[in-house]
């Protein structure tokens, strides 16, 4: 953590009486389970048990295309300890699932069409003997020919009954001959990042005496997830329940339902608890990873450097099935220009099915495959310009009031340009000195091979923006309930806590509206109502402005008694530490009094204004918010071997409102270390559409030594009127800004132009001087 | 599973249940079996010998048991002894893994990127072989990675045989990113001022650890060894591109007679193997 940013967490942590324990809205309230995760005693979905339980396993295709002649289950069937054995033919109701768009099925039936679809699944008495009957299931294949190339699924027969086209996107705005003196073109590929929960996938499925189901595990979206699993065993949803456990890390959409639905269809088959943990490997087959993107781009500016026009083409690889792939493509076409006043844009977007291993929802998906291209482009017209990379970014920054290319007008807070002007005014970290105790600073680490008369330094910039909630139409709601009893208050929500603080800031948000300290936020199911996916920023704006809702309803309730019997209106009584004072002075009383012993409910929910579908042409008002931030990169290249080491990177966001420092800070140094990993390391890589390498040892992630030192320098608190607090999602932008500016650096200290993420070590080589 | 407390023990056991695979730190073995890659009928744990936890000198050598752990060799005292090793152990994983995994894992796993080993075979260790009956043979290091000469039924390495050169010895190591990593490519150079020789191996290319003979006979004619071990500037490069030409030759001639280029990745590997030989070289000399 960065100096300033430890500073502003003191602070915030000592501003109130240092006696009471920190609590309301702004402040460093600590998460209640942290100290529960770092102690290791955190009940994650792996340590459930239930008395008499069976284990599961998954058969998953070894091919990434092939038709089934036929599967053979007589062999797992007989084997000792077996308890069932299900493939297609056991499913009761919709034989397909699929987020958005059903073309999933739950155990493929005739073809296979990516590495890791599952076939069967076995329930046993132990979780050895259920993956060697898994493996004795015999399924006779015809291998067909894999279609690896998104730019040849166009070409290609369909893989699936819906075609390979999952989404066009022809975004014109604007005047189509426009055109500048200046004009740069590029070609960016970005790999195929795995979101790479530390815990992976686990979960238990126990029956219930009605014939139902519930299903114990950690997801991210229980009555999305319910309603999926209903339709496919065929049950009416009441029946099915979803309890979710505490979820080991998301930052995506982490639950791989080809491993839920079995789950389920087990427990109900042979009527006794079943279990499964996924392997590293089945977690790297099973879940869905970021999209694979190729981008053309072509930037016309005037001689000043002020943006004419950008063309671009976008083709993101969905790999077999269609999953958020749409809404991915929506984001990325929407921001393909970045957050710069662009008056003529022609943006051709497509999500192609291919029979590589499914794209879905990971933060910032769509946005943070453009902000590396036109960040990169940007750069090149610096270049060409002569002109300051930061510099010229200014000339062209969006600001409130400036409409995007998709005919919205920007009416959300964008300080871009002051984002951008903080980073680069921010003084340079140091040289490494060329003393043996320094060495570590190289490039390639401690006991590396590091030289630093190779080392070159590099700076580079970057400036992305994300959208916050669902878009295009999305109906977004959240219900929360708020219970106070006993000066005790309890929050009934089912935004699911997954490490973004929902449940440490409904607390803050109940302290704050009832003066109440002591708030518990009760375990999440389906008995409760929906709250939705939690991502973007969702539960801070839909689920927090549903709790303070039914908080300021409960305090009406609370009040309305006293201000009734002194004749005066509620909004003149306040609450604060517990007490109650009119604006006069003359009522004092407790809250615990004013209780008197009874029992308020409230519940209440939070819809934001609507957004609409873009149109043919890629119009529309499709965003409820945007979020932005500026990243200045610094990094280290040995330029004969092509390490890099980030050094640091300074970052300046656009966060609304801070609710809690140290949670805000976190996330932002999460999300940053994400966009390192995306940048130089991390990639899923597949041969002919099997994935190599499934493991954590060849898909390397950032490790302490990677992640380099966070400054934030500064965190523009403009709120967003709309949003319940006026805070913004904060998760997302830096994993989408960072990586961008890590490339923008690595160009600037090597002239190489970078146009691959992750970085390969030979990019990054400066030869023939 | 059974522990004995001694080498002959261990191989007493092994002779007993010929099925039981030996166990030392189990950081590769463990992961093969929690994979269901390997189901070993029974183990024979090696971590109560604790004859061959530590080292002793022998004629000019250190006798190094081949239970060390690559943090027990990671350490000052150590690096004193065999400078290159220790800076290989202290390279080879996360100090979980170093805490538990040891020098004679690392041999017996033989695998490609195992980063003791290019450092063995510049040293040009010997093993020494326990034997059933008390029996013990030698074998050069490069023999038994080679496939040359095998470990037979019941045997197990006990100690590993090392030269105490007392001169600079340097690994250097190429990775993916800057926490621990499997190496790309990682260079093991040593230097034997009693025989006037420079000794280099070239690790995780190849299946096993690579030496260029020439270019180590070529570039030790170029050092004047009783000159501070001085050397002009150019040969460091010039060796650098020789270890590398000879661990990575060029392609011989298309069909036609075109020359043909190596693929960009291997060109790659290449330019890396020369980086760090001749920064090997230029530490060493310094």
């Amino acid at each position: 953590m960065s100096n300033e940013a430890a500073t502003a967490t003191t602070a915030a942590e000592a501003a109130p009486a240092p006696e009471p324990i920190p609590h309301g809205l702004g402040v460093a309230l600590p998460a209640a389970d942290a100290r529960a995760k770092t102690e290791g005693t955190f009940p994650y979905a792996a340590d459930l048990w239930a008395e008499g339980l069976l284990w599961a396993a998954v058969l998953r295709s070894p091919h990434p295309h092939a038709r089934i002649v036929s599967i053979d289950t007589s062999h797992a069937r007989e084997m000792p300890g077996v308890r069932a054995v299900v493939t297609h033919e056991d499913v009761p109701g919709s034989p397909v699932h699929g987020r958005g768009n059903a073309d999933r099925p739950v155990f493929a039936s005739d073809v296979v069409r990516h590495h890791g679809e599952p076939i069967a699944a076995v329930a046993a008495d132990h979780p050895d003997t259920a993956r060697m009957a898994a493996a004795a299931v015999i399924v006779e294949y015809e291998v067909l020919e894999p279609v690896t190339d998104p730019e040849q699924a166009f070409e290609a027969e369909p893989l699936h009954p819906d075609g390979n086209l999952i989404r066009h996107i022809p975004l014109r705005h604007g005047d189509p001959d426009a055109a500048g003196e200046i004009v740069v073109e590029g070609q960016y590929r970005i790999g195929r990042q795995d979101p790479a929960p530390i815990g992976a996938e686990a979960g238990l499925a126990v029956p219930r005496p009605d014939g139902g189901v519930e299903l114990y595990v950690a997801s991210t979206d229980p009555h999305t997830d319910r309603d999926t699993a209903a339709a496919c065993y065929g049950l009416e949803p009441e029946r099915v329940k979803v309890v979710v456990t505490g979820v080991p890390g998301a930052t995506a959409d982490r639950e791989d339902q080809g491993f839920q639905l079995p789950l389920g269809l087990l427990a109900l088959k042979t009527g006794c608890p079943v279990k499964l943990t996924a392997t590293r490997e089945e977690s790297f087959l099973g879940h869905v990873h970021r999209h694979p993107t190729l981008l053309r781009y072509r930037h016309h500016a005037d001689a000043e450097g002020k943006l004419v026009k950008v063309e671009a083409q976008i083709l993101l690889d969905g790999g077999a099935y269609a999953d958020t792939s749409s809404e991915a493509l929506a984001a990325a076409v929407s921001f393909a220009c970045g957050p710069y006043v662009v008056p003529n844009a022609f943006i051709e977007g497509w999500a192609v099915r291919t029979n590589n291993p499914p794209s879905g929802h990971v933060r910032g998906e769509g946005a943070m495959q453009v902000c590396a291209a036109y960040e990169a482009q940007m750069d090149k017209l610096a270049k060409k310009l002569g002109v300051d990379p930061a510099e010229l970014r200014l000339r062209n920054v969006l600001a409130t009031g400036d409409v995007l290319p998709t005919g919205q007008t920007v009416t959300c807070p964008a300080p871009v340009a002051e984002l951008l002007q903080a980073v680069r005014d921010v003084p340079l970290p140091a040289l490494p000195k060329d003393t043996p105790e320094d060495e570590w600073l190289l490039p390639g680490g401690p006991e590396g091979a590091g030289e630093p008369g190779a080392v070159r330094r590099g700076v580079g910039y970057g400036v992305g923006m994300v959208h916050m909630l669902g878009a295009e139409g999305t109906d977004e709601v959240s219900t929360a309930t708020v219970r106070v009893q006993d000066g005790v208050a309890t929050v009934l929500c089912a935004a699911v806590e997954t490490g973004q603080g929902f449940t440490t800031l409904a607390r803050q948000i109940v302290q704050d509206t009832l003066g109440i300290d002591e708030v518990h936020v009760a375990p999440v199911d389906t008995d409760q109502p929906p709250a939705g996916p939690g991502c973007r920023g969702r539960h801070t704006w839909v689920s927090g402005g549903a709790v303070e809702r039914a908080a300021k309803m409960v305090r009406t309730q609370l009040l309305q008694p006293l201000a009734h019997k002194f004749g005066m209106s509620t909004e003149l009584l306040q609450i604060t530490d517990g007490k109650i004072t009119s604006y006069d002075g003359v009522l004092s009383t407790t809250v615990t009094e004013a209780m008197d012993g009874k029992e308020l409910w409230a519940t209440a929910q939070c819809r934001p204004h609507p957004t609409e579908p873009l149109d043919e042409t890629g119009q529309g008002d499709a965003f409820v918010g945007l979020a932005f931030c500026a990243i200045r990169a610094v990094v280290d290249v040995d330029i004969e071997l092509g390490s890099v080491r980030v050094v640091e990177l300074a970052l300046a966001q656009d966060v609304g409102r801070v609710l809690n420092p140290t949670q805000l800070v976190a996330r932002i140094e999460g999300g940053v270390t994400q966009g390192v990993g995306i940048a130089l390391t991390e990639n899923l890589r597949s041969a002919r559409g099997v994935i190599r390498h499934p493991d954590l040892t060849g898909y390397a992630l950032p490790t302490a030594l990677d992640a380099p030192e966070i400054r934030i320098v500064k965190l523009v608190e403009e709120r967003d009127v709309v949003a319940p607090f006026g805070a913004k999602s904060v998760s997302a932008v830096p994993v989408v800004t960072s990586p961008a500016a890590i490339a923008s650096a690595v160009r600037a200290a090597t002239g190489r132009p970078v146009n691959r993420l992750p970085i390969r070590p030979q990019a990054a080589v400066v030869t023939g001087q | 599973m059974t522990l004995p407390t001694t080498l002959d023990e261990a191989v007493a056991a092994l002779a007993a249940m010929p099925a039981a695979v030996p166990v030392a730190g189990g950081t590769d073995l463990m992961a093969a079996v929690n994979s269901g890659q390997l189901r070993p009928a029974a183990l024979v744990g090696l971590g109560r010998i604790s004859e061959i936890r530590g080292w002793q000198y022998l004629d000019g050598h250190a006798l190094l048991g081949a239970g060390l752990t690559h943090a027990r060799m990671g350490r000052p005292d150590f690096a004193a002894l065999i400078p290159a090793l220790a800076a290989s152990a202290r390279a080879a994983g996360p100090p979980q893994i170093r805490n538990a995994g040891t020098l004679g894992g690392n041999i017996a796993s033989a695998s490609p990127t195992g980063d003791a080993l290019p450092v063995l075979a510049a040293l040009e260790a010997t093993l020494i072989i326990a034997g059933p009956g008390g029996a013990r043979r030698e074998i050069p290091v490069s023999h038994l990675l080679a496939g040359m000469e095998m470990l037979r039924a019941g045997e197990l390495i006990g100690f590993v045989r090392v030269p105490l050169l007392h001169a600079p010895q340097v690994f250097l190591k190429a990775t993916g990113r800057t926490g621990p990593g499997r190496a790309l490519a990682s260079v093991a150079l040593v230097l034997d001022p009693a025989r006037r020789g420079v000794r280099c191996a070239v690790g995780a290319i190849a299946p096993m650890p690579l030496r260029p003979l020439e270019a180590e006979e070529w570039v030790a004619r170029l050092i004047d060894w009783d000159n501070n071990r001085a050397i002009v500037p150019e040969a460091l490069s010039a060796f650098g591109e020789y270890v590398a030409a000879a661990c990575i030759p060029d392609p011989g001639p298309a069909e036609d007679g075109s020359a043909q280029q190596l693929p960009p990745a291997v060109l790659h590997l290449r330019r890396t193997v020369a980086a760090l030989a001749r920064r090997a070289l230029g530490r060493a000399l310094s």
